[in-house]
């Protein structure tokens, strides 16, 4: 699904991202670990095309994101707040994006109706705007409007910081039940390595730019990365 | 104790972002300060010789009179201008300082602030003329110090009354509305405020009062302060009651509509652009200065077209220049969400169509100075829709300085909706009409000058589909920079 040759991006002389190869394929729930400026959302920025690559490039589905747009349909995302719109309610902005995505309202209602959980009568129904959420619940509706629109494709910056324990567990489940029963490509970075290990079929690990791991989430997994990151 | 809070004080200033990039809006800045101050000198200077020229009154008299209203006038500025002490303090506040310290030196900072002393410029130099006209040495000291008390004494009551919207916009109608009832002569204020300003003179132990009235006036805001100097009382960001908005009339107009949705709730729901709108208002009434002859130099004719152009593009310019900016706080997700740039310009093009449209009609009281003067509007405003709208997006691919839409900072003179580059792009919008309105009105008549401009805009019109293609070539050429430009908010 998703292909990255010989990319790097440096900001001067330095270097803070260089990937030779890297293929993640269709279905498989993903996960990114690093310690901080390791590359992460370098690389998710790159695959959004919200940086330009200094050299090398990613495809998604066969389309070079900083060619073409045609990748837009598929690919649903949440890095920070900056994919939040701040002066609407919550409900406007599943609206909003679920018309950008060609969903109605019953659509986008069905949709959030899974949610119900998630959402811990914190974000529907609420008389407040998106800014005037807590860090947490901003994080949790900018992750679900990240599923409307049936993408094939989504791009979870550190979804679990922030959040509370009942929802991290939760959002696992999700996650978990995206890639598996419904085939959908999940990319997830992290700072917390139970938390990937659980979630993630693969994770690649990232040092200064370069992939330096790259793992079949298997029992010892969890071992190997403390180790790792013991150093 | 002082000497941590002015370190912090001398870095937050050096170090601000806004410094380092645009110092050359910070020049300007000095300039206006610099212009201001002189105004104020040449003011209290001549001010005194002006009104004995006019012989409208005794001039001492005469100020007294009129002190009211540019009392209340300082009040209006204040509360649209001046920033408030508590940026800051959030910091402070688990830090081993006493509370009094803090709210001593965050008050004690807006005393110093240019709000307070500009004034000094005017009523130095008016008191000593007083001085050199043989009043009363006394008298003129007590009533100097007076005017000063009420300075300070405006400088707090802005900080108690800080936005406090429901006080101030009827304090400030009351007084228009006084100033009408002077105006035609039906009920004059003056006459009591007068004796009370005077009394500051004659009476030269009364400034006693107003001294001791700022000095309870401190300790009151200081109380207030310190009382509200909680993170979910007084140091709260302002949370407003959010209501769920449909609009779905909208939605006929397709992907269209789901922009236009946004933009009225962006409108409505911050202040940064409210206030754009409530600028864009005012300039309907900027042509009273055109049309009313009341100042020479517009009466040239090319000048019609200049108003015609302020008048009915009031929003155009204030929200029209500023396009991408007003999405700068989630301009990734619009980047990476299935948008497509011509719908987005769109969205934006139509609404400032539609204003351009209602300010127009809104203008038709024109008609009053003549059919010339509201023929000009209306050659305008399609100048507006044809070029100027074209103008104001493709110049804002190139700003690139982000809003910050929740900024409490005051939308109206601020350092981020003014700069060089909106000043040098405003220029063509401007001088191009007026050259072809000159064009047309000296070589061959006025009439012809007005369908010169009317019809360089319906032909802008007819190629949108073209300058759309273009305008959106370059906002992705411009895309990886304005992101970046963006991620920097200070």
């Amino acid at each position: 699904m998703i292909t990255a040759k010989n990319l790097t991006k440096s900001y001067g002389k330095t270097t803070v991202l260089n990937i030779e190869n890297l293929e993640i394929p269709k279905g498989q729930s993903f996960g990114l670990v690093g310690n901080n400026g390791a590359g992460k959302t370098t690389f998710f920025s790159l695959l959004l095309d919200l940086i330009e690559p200094t050299t090398g490039h990613i495809k998604n589905n066969g389309i070079k994101v900083d060619n073409s747009e045609d990748w837009k349909p598929f690919t649903a995302a949440f890095i920070d707040e900056t994919f939040l719109i701040g002066y609407l309610t919550a409900e406007e902005y599943f609206y909003f994006i679920g018309e950008l995505r060609g969903q109605n309202k019953a659509d986008v209602n069905a949709l959030l109706s899974n949610f119900t959980d998630f959402f811990h009568g914190e974000i529907l129904g609420q008389s407040k705007y998106l800014r005037d959420l807590s860090k947490g619940n901003q994080k949790k509706a900018g992750i679900v409007a990240s599923f409307i629109g049936n993408p094939e494709v989504v791009i979870l910056d550190e979804p679990f910081a922030n959040l509370d324990p009942t929802t991290q567990i939760r959002l696992k489940g999700i996650i978990k039940d995206l890639a598996t029963n419904q085939n959908i490509t999940v990319l997830v970075s992290s700072h917390d390595l139970i938390h990937v290990t659980e979630v993630c079929e693969r994770i690649v690990v990232l040092n200064k730019g370069e992939i330096v791991k790259d793992i079949e989430t298997s029992a010892e997994t969890l071992k190997e990365l403390e180790v790792f990151f013991a150093g | 104790m002082l000497k941590h809070f002015i370190t912090l004080q001398w870095k937050s200033f050096f170090r601000a972002a806004s410094l380092k990039s645009n110092l050359a809006i910070k020049i300007l800045t000095i300039f206006m300060a610099l212009y201001l101050i002189v105004v104020f000198i040449g003011a209290g200077i001549g001010i005194y010789y002006l009104i004995e020229k006019a012989e409208i009154g005794n001039p001492f008299d005469v100020i007294n009179k009129y002190m009211i209203y540019y009392i209340v006038g300082d009040l209006f500025f204040r509360y649209m201008l001046q920033k408030m002490p508590v940026t800051n303090i959030k910091p402070l506040l688990y830090l081993p300082f006493k509370k009094n310290q803090i709210v001593h030196f965050s008050l004690g900072k807006t005393i110093l602030s240019f709000f307070n002393w500009t004034h000094a410029f005017f009523f130095i130099p008016f008191s000593i003329i007083l001085i050199t006209k043989d009043y009363s040495v006394l008298g003129v000291i007590s009533w100097h110090l007076a005017m000063i008390t009420i300075i300070f004494s405006n400088n707090f009551i802005n900080i108690l009354a800080n936005n406090k919207d429901s006080i101030f916009y009827p304090t400030i109608a009351l007084f228009a509305v006084l100033g009408l009832c002077q105006y035609f002569q039906v009920f004059d204020i003056t006459i009591y405020t007068a004796i009370l300003f005077d009394s500051f003179y004659s009476i030269p132990w009364s400034v006693l009062i107003m001294v001791s009235f700022v000095i309870g006036l401190y300790y009151a805001t200081f109380h207030f302060f310190k009382r509200n100097m909680y993170l979910d009382a007084g140091l709260k960001t302002k949370q407003t009651i959010a209501k769920t908005e449909d609009l779905s009339w909208l939605n006929r107009f397709g992907n269209l509509g789901t922009f236009l949705k946004n933009d009225i709730k962006l409108i409505k729901r911050n202040k940064r652009s409210r206030m754009s709108v409530i600028m864009s208002f005012a300039f309907i009434f900027y042509g009273f200065l055109f049309f009313s002859n009341s100042i020479s130099v517009y009466e040239g004719p090319v000048w019609k077209i200049f108003a015609g152009i302020f008048i009915s593009g009031g929003f155009l310019f204030s929200f029209g220049q500023f396009v991408p900016s007003w999405d700068s706080s989630y301009y990734p997700l619009m980047m990476s969400q299935n948008i497509k740039y011509k719908e987005y310009l769109n969205s934006k093009w139509y609404l400032m169509v539609i204003a351009t449209l209602v300010s127009t009609v809104i203008a038709s009281f024109y008609l009053y100075f003549g059919v010339d003067a509201y023929l000009a509007i209306i050659v305008g405003g399609i100048y507006n829709i044809g070029i100027n709208s074209y103008m104001v997006l493709l110049g804002g691919a190139f700003i690139k300085t982000p809003i910050d839409l929740t900024s409490s900072k005051k939308a109206f003179g601020d350092k981020q909706s003014f700069n060089l580059k909106t000043m040098l792009l405003t220029l063509p919008k401007l001088v191009l009409p007026l050259i072809i309105y000159a064009l047309g009105h000296y070589l061959i008549n006025p009439t012809a000058g007005y369908l010169f401009v009317a019809l360089s805009g319906i032909i802008g019109f007819a190629f949108k589909n073209y300058m759309f293609k273009k305008i959106e070539q370059v906002y992705k050429k411009e895309k990886y920079k304005t992101l970046a430009a963006y991620k920097q908010t200070n």
